[in-house]
């Protein structure tokens, strides 16, 4: 088997602080992949390294056999290596459509056309509308980006991910925010993407973190401090003393209060 | 030729120190209440029309220049409440047009009043002589005294800004602009005065130049537009950078109107030489901030665009 | 923008009645300002493709008058007369200006932007201001004006009006028709969020250096079109005053959405000919209506139309 996703060294500080501190993980294609970690370990500033938001001051990533390290963010997305945002992304002014539209605009053909009206465009609004049918949110296609709850907000921003076409996807906490029901809906669709992609997952829902993941990574000042499957991980002593333990209780009810 | 390098180096020195005086405010107001304000240099020409019009009335140099200060800084606060206040949390593009707007009504006002024939004022005895420099070069004594004003000042605001709570407010604020709400600041208050400080010393710098050069209604203009680049050579929001970035635009704008043309008659022949110096020299603050944004995007002191 | 696909045509037919009504009411100065309206129009429109579509303000927008304007002197004192030769003649100094200069000033944001575009602008003005064959600082006087198709067209008022005035047309539906497009809604895409644009897998940089690089062509044309309505040329139409009239009427206007731009310039000039007939203090009143403008109506001109008329409002 080889690895999908082979990060080595990786390093980053700002200022005197190290965000992330000689990092290597390695991540299987076809694997659902959870790093946790308390607040400020540094996990949004993982993933913004691995899109290519952010550059590592030491490190090496490798994504289907390339070095990445130093290329930009949408050249990684063209090799199918996409994101969603902690912090809901998206275009305001424009409608649910069109901020999928735009995703798969970038994926196919030029876009240096200049005359013909791009929202008539049926081969685009049609993919589009199947990213948001797989979201769930196609009812609200017409509808402004501002305008949507911010559940809906967390749908479009993994509908506008899945039509980047992705082979792996970074999520950022995709949960943040959502009440129960909406959160339920969306690890059920997270279920469903994880067996034909590959995911990276930060969140704080332990619940959803061992419901989804085949492999977790536990990330403390910027440094692993376990690796493995669910069940080790949740066993692991060091983890206990470090993270879960300051729960208190078992990892998996305490979370969603 | 010594002599006349040192001579234009202080010429370079006092402009910039000038320069400083009307930067300052515009830094802050620009860094921290992220506010683009286009009428900052008509207040430095409005410290010049109340400068005449003070001493015109008083025929008292000393008591004009104390004057000039509650005067500006009454104007500053009146601006800011009749105008600046309202557009604090707008687009910049409105802040554009409105205060377009206030600068063509400043400039009208100012012409209705005084008309828009150039005035001067008379300097005082004590400081209209000159003072030997180095050898047989003499230096205005009036010109001394600007650079030692502007330099008391700089250090003042070295002062309010190192060492105390507003001073570690402005900091903040530049640094992150949300923060300073954040910390449970009033960002009303603060916003009024640096504004109405703002106005006061570019108000100042108008005052004080006005024994140098006329006082007219287009000294603004200028003056505004070097202002803009001096900020952003310094980098937006940081009082240091300006300080730096106004000493550097200063002395290479007055050096090259200079030097230029002597320099460059070395290596073309003298028509030639003439014409390239006329272009060169007002244009060399221009390549200088090109220059600097080029290598660095948010000036010498901003804060970097990459976090 | 539905007020976009309304006012257009009014507007546009409104100028097209305006020289026969001048001459009716015996006032032919009228023509010479409805072409002022209508050229400055036309420089206002290519500034909105960037500042409105692009969120890139440039305050150096009107060197790309002077470059169209010197191309017509250039051309003319080598005999080249004919509109469409000066126009791509000046199109292209404009694009071979704007490429360097914009592929540098778009490694800046937001004020600094501005303030490095000001700078180029700067930069082309002294050029011009020491280039003493062209007149240096004074300008010089054209020796006639350009032709279409050999024929004087240009030389009689209406003529210079209604050739302005399909040229304002054409680049109207040109630019709607773009902003529309695959480009236009990846430029409109990282005017809201550049962050996300590069997340599905766009880099804003060509996109934003092809746009203004049109605008600059498309200004060019007005500059070409200001220099045939003067017989003049002057470093005077590629002064910073001037790229900060153009900012304000696309503020003015409404930026973002065409007809704002143009309705934009045709208050500012309007305004500045009709406040000049009745004080030599007009700019006291033009000021106070700016400030107004930007205190109480957000959005500019067509903001307020959107608030008079919320019928043409989506949803």
């Amino acid at each position: 088997m080889s690895a999908l996703l082979t990060i080595s060294g990786l390093t980053k500080s700002f200022g005197g602080l190290r965000v992330t501190d000689d990092l290597s993980l390695s991540i299987e294609e076809c694997t659902t992949h959870a790093v946790i970690g308390p607040n400020g370990a540094g996990k949004t500033t993982l993933i913004s390294q691995l899109s290519g938001q952010l550059r590592p001051d030491a490190g090496q990533i490798i994504y289907a056999d390339e070095d990445i390290t130093r290329l930009d963010m949408a050249g990684r997305v063209h090799r199918g290596l996409a994101r969603s945002f902690q912090i809901t992304t998206l275009l305001p002014g424009f409608s649910a459509l069109e901020n999928v539209a735009l995703a798969v605009q970038a994926r196919r053909g030029s876009s240096f056309r200049f005359f013909r009206a791009a929202r008539a465009e049926k081969a685009l609004n049609d993919a589009a509308l199947a990213c948001l049918e797989e979201v769930g949110l196609a009812a609200q296609a017409n509808r402004l980006a501002s305008e949507l709850s911010h559940g809906e907000k967390r749908q479009l921003e993994l509908a506008v991910a899945l039509a980047t076409g992705p082979r792996l996807l970074l999520l950022d906490e995709p949960l943040a925010g959502t009440g129960h029901d909406e959160a339920e809906a969306l690890i059920a669709l997270l279920g469903r993407l994880k067996s034909r992609l590959t995911l990276v997952l930060i969140e704080h829902d332990m619940a959803a973190v061992f419901a989804l993941a085949d492999q977790v990574s536990v990330l403390v000042n910027g440094r692993l401090i376990a690796s493995g499957p669910p069940a080790r991980v949740r066993s692991d002593p060091a983890v206990r003393a470090a993270y879960l333990g300051e729960e208190e209780a078992d990892p998996c009810c305490a979370s969603r209060v | 030729m010594l002599n006349l390098i040192l001579l234009q180096l202080i010429n370079g020195l006092q402009f910039g120190i000038l320069l400083f005086l009307v930067a300052a405010g515009l830094t802050l107001v620009f860094g921290i209440m992220d506010f683009i304000n286009l009428a900052h240099g008509v207040l430095y020409m409005v410290g010049g029309y109340v400068m005449a019009a003070l001493s015109a009335a008083t025929g008292n140099f000393w008591l004009s220049l104390v004057l000039v200060l509650p005067a500006m800084l009454g104007i500053g606060l009146l601006l800011e409440a009749a105008v600046f206040r309202k557009l604090h949390d707008r687009p910049h593009l409105d802040q554009v047009l409105a205060t377009f707007g206030l600068v063509l009504i400043l400039s009208e006002l100012v012409k209705l009043i005084w008309g828009a024939a150039p005035l001067s004022v008379t300097l005082p005895e004590a400081l209209a002589g000159s003072v030997p420099l180095v050898g047989p070069l003499r230096y205005p004594v009036y010109r001394i005294a600007v650079i030692a004003a502007g330099l008391a000042i700089a250090l003042m605001l070295w002062f309010v800004i190192a060492r105390t709570r507003i001073g570690m407010l402005l900091r903040a604020g530049a640094a992150n602009p949300a923060m300073v709400s954040a910390l449970g600041v009033n960002v009303n208050r603060l916003f009024m005065l640096v504004f109405a400080v703002g106005a006061m010393l570019a108000g100042f710098a108008g005052a004080i130049v006005a024994p140098i050069l006329s006082v007219d209604p287009g000294m603004g203009d200028s003056i505004l537009i070097l202002t803009f680049v001096v900020i952003v050579i310094g980098g937006v929001g940081s009082v240091r950078g300006a300080f730096v970035a106004a000493l550097l635009v200063g002395i290479v704008d007055t050096m090259g109107r200079i030097f230029g043309p002597i320099l460059l008659k070395q290596l073309l022949e003298p028509a030639a030489a003439a014409q390239a110096g006329r272009t060169l020299a007002p244009m060399l603050v221009y390549l200088l901030m090109a220059g600097v944004l080029f290598w660095r995007p948010s000036g010498l002191f901003g804060r970097s665009t990459g976090a | 923008m539905s007020i976009a696909k309304g006012a257009a045509p009014l507007v546009i037919l409104g100028l097209t009645l305006l020289p026969p009504l001048a001459s009716a009411a015996g006032d032919p100065f009228l023509t010479v300002i409805a072409t002022r309206m209508v050229i400055f129009a036309l420089a206002a429109l290519s500034l909105d493709l960037i500042l409105g579509f692009g969120a890139m303000v440039s305050f150096g927008h009107a060197a790309y008058l002077g470059i169209g304007a010197y191309a017509v002197a250039v051309l003319g004192g080598m005999g080249v007369t004919d509109l469409g030769l000066q126009m791509l003649a000046a199109a292209l100094a404009a694009t071979l200006f704007a490429l360097p200069t914009g592929a540098i000033s778009l490694r800046t944001r937001g004020v600094y932007f501005i303030m490095i575009t000001l700078a180029f602008g700067q930069m082309a003005y002294f050029v011009f201001v020491s280039f003493s064959a062209l007149g240096g600082d004074d300008g010089m006087a054209l020796k006639g004006y350009s032709t279409l198709l050999g024929l004087p067209v240009l030389a009689s008022g209406t003529g210079l009006f209604y050739v302005s005035l399909a040229l304002l047309t054409l680049a109207l539906i040109g630019l709607d028709r773009i902003t529309r497009s695959r480009f236009g809604r990846v430029l409109r895409g990282c005017r809201e969020n550049s962050l996300r644009m590069q997340a599905v897998g766009f880099r804003p940089f060509p996109f934003q250096l092809t746009a203004y690089v049109v605008a600059a062509a498309i200004c060019s044309v007005a500059g070409v079109l200001l220099a045939n309505q003067a017989l003049f040329v002057s470093p005077a139409y590629m002064s910073w005053q001037r790229s900060g009239e153009l900012i304000v009427m696309v503020v003015l206007g409404g930026a973002g959405n065409l007809i704002g731009a143009v309705l934009g310039a045709l208050a500012i000039v309007g305004l500045e000919e009709g406040l000049a007939r009745f004080s030599h203090h007009w700019r006291l009143g033009f000021g106070l209506i700016l400030v107004l403008v930007a205190l109480y109506s957000p959005g500019g001109i067509t903001g307020m139309i959107r608030r008079i008329l919320p019928a043409g409002r989506p949803g």
